[in-house]
């Protein structure tokens, strides 16, 4: 038994991959909520326009690099984020007045946009895939690591070894500084206060002198920032691929209403739960228990839950548990 | 233009398209789109129910096709004795201490109102199925594992996994419904649409099932083989006579057969789904789409009705994933991707015309063809504009991958474009 193992194995395996996973969900979840919350409708084409963002960042990534621009130690990719949203924000901006004004003009049903989202979700697609393909791409450069398996090992003694990996660590802190200058932003500034009202009470908003139009657009503004931080973290993190950030839209939705649909702080929960659960559940708890257990318990076979291919299983699992006990989300979303 | 001129006209365009391609390119690109129409007619028949005459948002409809792909798999392949013998009994065994512990946990939860009580049946219900389930898996994959390493189907004639398939799904969308039919519309999709993903992890996973990604090929067909045909001295005769090859003649004579097989199928579901809308159980299933709460009001039990359109919606994809298993011949999971099996079907409902059954088989052919079409056509395009580019740039390159990507793009373009210009589709509901 060696509980100091165990909870570096423990770290290592669970905590900080899924920590780095939840960061990545939250920011896309927050996306999700803050459209439903003031445009009304659940996005479809999100994990699309993620991808959206994620290439036009990694196209300037490439540009940099070529032009010998780096930032060293960290992904150039961070350098690039800027101008990558700048792209997904035209792109949104564009897409809403020529598709979404349309339909909220008619004051159309929310799910005649929901399908329009899905009409949009394919334009994308085709956008992103003939731009850059459907293959997998990997546009992290920098130091890999923070600390790495071997080093800690030998800084420590322990057997176990615990490694972070730079995107890791930049995932969490640049997460936490988006999310911490939205709720500045939503909190403290006129407009996202015009924001919040709008999204509470549209009828009133309106009649207190919100122009609808700067709510719409600033809103599209944010989620083009939020999407494209997710994707290019989640990119550096793992790998971008058009095919997996489009299955990301389900985890992400899960999250969002998990924590309840036009929560922001429920979107961050969620986001945080979702990863939580499908990183430990598909995790193989093997290493973990032997260091944990005493001799005689320890496990003859993996302990690993369900097998890897089911995380969308489990995020759907955390998802109907919650719609049937708690229907409007973990932080009382609203229900349109 | 009034409808009843619109729908022939429409449909002959169809014609016209399918016909022009044999004309222009090839005989067996056309009979293979109008195969593929025939099947995508169905699914959109399903979908049509379900969106078009009851206002259920369904985006699972990947996952029922697959399981009408699986029936195939579980009719029609012979059993593979050695698998069952080495395991199945166990495989049994653990999926009905699975599903025993699941009704048990629901039941302590409706009985005794406890939620400690439930979850613990749940654990450690959930091990023992582990248990007793893993070993069995093991022994059944460890059989021949290059060959079968599955438990084999029942051996018994493909056409009879068409009605198995739509009830696989209808079973699956009992369950599915049961759950998450009370949920508000964009919850129900986002619901669907995740158990569609699982539905393909099971298939993917379960090699003891259909041999998961390993794939099973060689299915057996309903018509008869080419090759048979080739070595049949009266065929060739007969081919001759035609003035054709005997290669020719035999995948056309394929091809053809499974052309009247699914259009059997198309025009018996039509006739059923047109008898079904013009009868008192339309007209309430319109009303309840229109107006729940009135529906409600007047003594409907909606929640009834949705359950029973959402499963027969369900079994008729179940019924064209079936049809579609066998014409591939193969039942392939890593192949199924929501855009294509879902989200495709749903263009060819909005795109037709939701509500309205002619309309939903109209988008179905025409959808299809230019999901096969738009490919060589932008292709060509491609060609085109880089024989003026200079030889050898780059952009020649990239022009001729992007082409291959215009599919999505154009699908896209055309439901916006529908949904902005005339929302109720090119046949609207009347």
């Amino acid at each position: 038994m060696d509980l100091l193992n165990a909870i570096v194995a423990l770290s290592n395996f669970v905590i900080v991959p899924a920590v780095a996973y939840g960061a990545q969900l939250a920011l896309g979840a927050l996306g999700v909520t803050l459209i439903y919350g003031i445009l009304r409708f659940s996005n479809f084409a999100h994990g699309d326009t993620m991808a959206f963002g994620t290439l036009v960042t990694i196209l300037f990534t490439w540009w940099f690099q070529s032009m010998g621009i780096t930032l060293g130690v960290l992904p150039t990719a961070l350098l690039a984020i800027p101008f990558g949203i700048a792209g997904t924000a035209l792109l949104v901006l564009a897409t809403d007045r020529v598709v979404y004004r349309f339909y909220r003009r008619k004051k159309a049903k929310p799910v005649m946009l929901v399908i329009v989202s899905i009409g949009v979700m394919f334009v994308y697609n085709g956008l992103t895939r003939v731009i850059l393909g459907p293959d997998d791409r990997n546009f992290a450069d920098g130091e890999r690591f923070i600390i790495n398996a071997r080093d800690f090992r030998e800084m420590t003694g322990l057997e176990e070894g615990l490694a972070i990996r730079t995107t890791q660590g930049i995932t969490v802190i640049t997460a936490v500084l988006v999310v911490a200058l939205l709720f500045w932003f939503l909190n403290r500034t006129r407009t996202g206060k015009s924001m919040r009202a709008y999204s509470d009470n549209e009828d009133l908003a309106l009649l207190s002198g919100i122009s609808p139009e700067k709510v719409e657009r600033v809103t599209w503004l944010i989620v083009a920032a939020l999407i494209t931080v997710a994707g290019v973290l989640y990119g550096l993190d793992k790998s971008y691929k058009p095919f997996t950030y489009f299955q990301l839209l389900l985890p992400i939705f899960a999250a969002a209403i998990v924590g309840g649909l036009g929560s922001p702080i429920g979107a961050i929960v969620g986001g945080f739960v979702i990863a939580f659960s499908e990183v430990a559940i598909t995790y193989a708890w093997k290493k973990v228990l032997e260091y944990a257990m005493p001799q005689a318990l320890e496990p003859d076979g993996l302990v690993q839950l369900l097998s890897t291919d089911y995380k969308f299983a489990v995020s759907f699992m955390i998802l109907l548990v919650v719609l049937i006990f708690r229907p409007t989300g973990l932080f009382r979303g609203k229900s349109v | 233009m009034s409808q009843t001129l619109k729908a022939p006209l429409l449909f002959a365009l169809v014609a016209v398209l399918i016909l022009g391609t044999g004309f222009l390119q090839s005989w067996n690109t056309a009979v293979l789109i109008l195969n593929m129409g025939l099947v995508s007619a169905v699914m959109a028949l399903g979908v049509n129910l379900q969106w078009g005459i009851a206002g259920l948002f369904n985006v699972g409809v990947m996952g029922f096709v697959a399981l009408g792909g699986l029936a195939v798999v579980l009719t029609s392949m012979p059993a593979v004795p050695e698998a069952w013998s080495a395991g199945g009994v166990r495989i049994m065994a653990g999926l009905a201490l699975g599903a025993a512990t699941v009704i048990a946990g629901v039941m302590a939860w409706r009985r005794m109102r406890s939620a400690w009580l439930m979850i613990a049946v749940l654990i450690v219900g959930f091990f023992a199925y582990r248990w007793v389930f893993d070993a069995g898996v093991g022994a059944v994959e460890a059989v021949n594992s290059a060959q079968t390493g599955y438990l084999g189907g029942l051996g018994l004639p493909v056409v009879l996994a068409w009605p198995v398939g739509g009830l696989l799904a209808a079973g699956a969308a009992w369950i599915i419904g049961k759950i998450a039919l009370g949920l508000r519309s964009d919850y129900l999709a986002i619901a669907t649409l995740g158990i569609a993903e699982i539905i393909i992890a099971v298939l993917k996973n379960e090699e003891w099932l259909a041999r998961g990604v390993k794939n099973v090929i060689g299915l057996p067909r309903p018509v008869p083989y080419e090759i048979d045909l080739q070595n049949d001295p009266a065929f060739v005769e007969r081919a001759a006579t035609l003035g054709m090859d005997p290669a020719t003649a035999s995948s056309l004579y394929v091809k053809f057969g499974y052309s009247i097989l699914f259009a059997i199928v198309l025009v018996a579901l039509l006739v059923l789904a047109q008898l079904a809308l013009s009868s008192p159980w339309g007209r309430m299933m319109r009303a309840i789409r229109d107006n729940e709460t009135a529906a409600r009001a007047m003594g409907k039990n909606v929640t009834a009705r949705h359950l029973q359109v959402f499963v027969l919606g369900s079994a008729i994809c179940g019924v064209a994933g079936a049809m579609m298993t066998t014409l591939d011949g193969q039942l392939t999971p890593g192949s199924y991707q929501p855009l294509r099996y879902t989200f495709l079907i749903w263009v060819m409902v909005i795109v037709g015309g939701s509500g309205n059954n002619l309309g939903a088989i109209l988008g179905g052919f025409l959808i299809w063809f230019l999901w096969v079409q738009v490919e060589p056509m932008a292709q060509g395009l491609a060609a085109g504009i880089g024989a003026i580019l200079p030889a050898g740039s780059p952009f020649q390159a990239s022009l001729a991958d992007a082409a291959q990507h215009m599919r999505l793009l154009t699908m896209g373009i055309i439901l916006l474009v529908v949904l902005r210009f005339s929302p109720r589709g090119l046949l609207p509901e009347r």
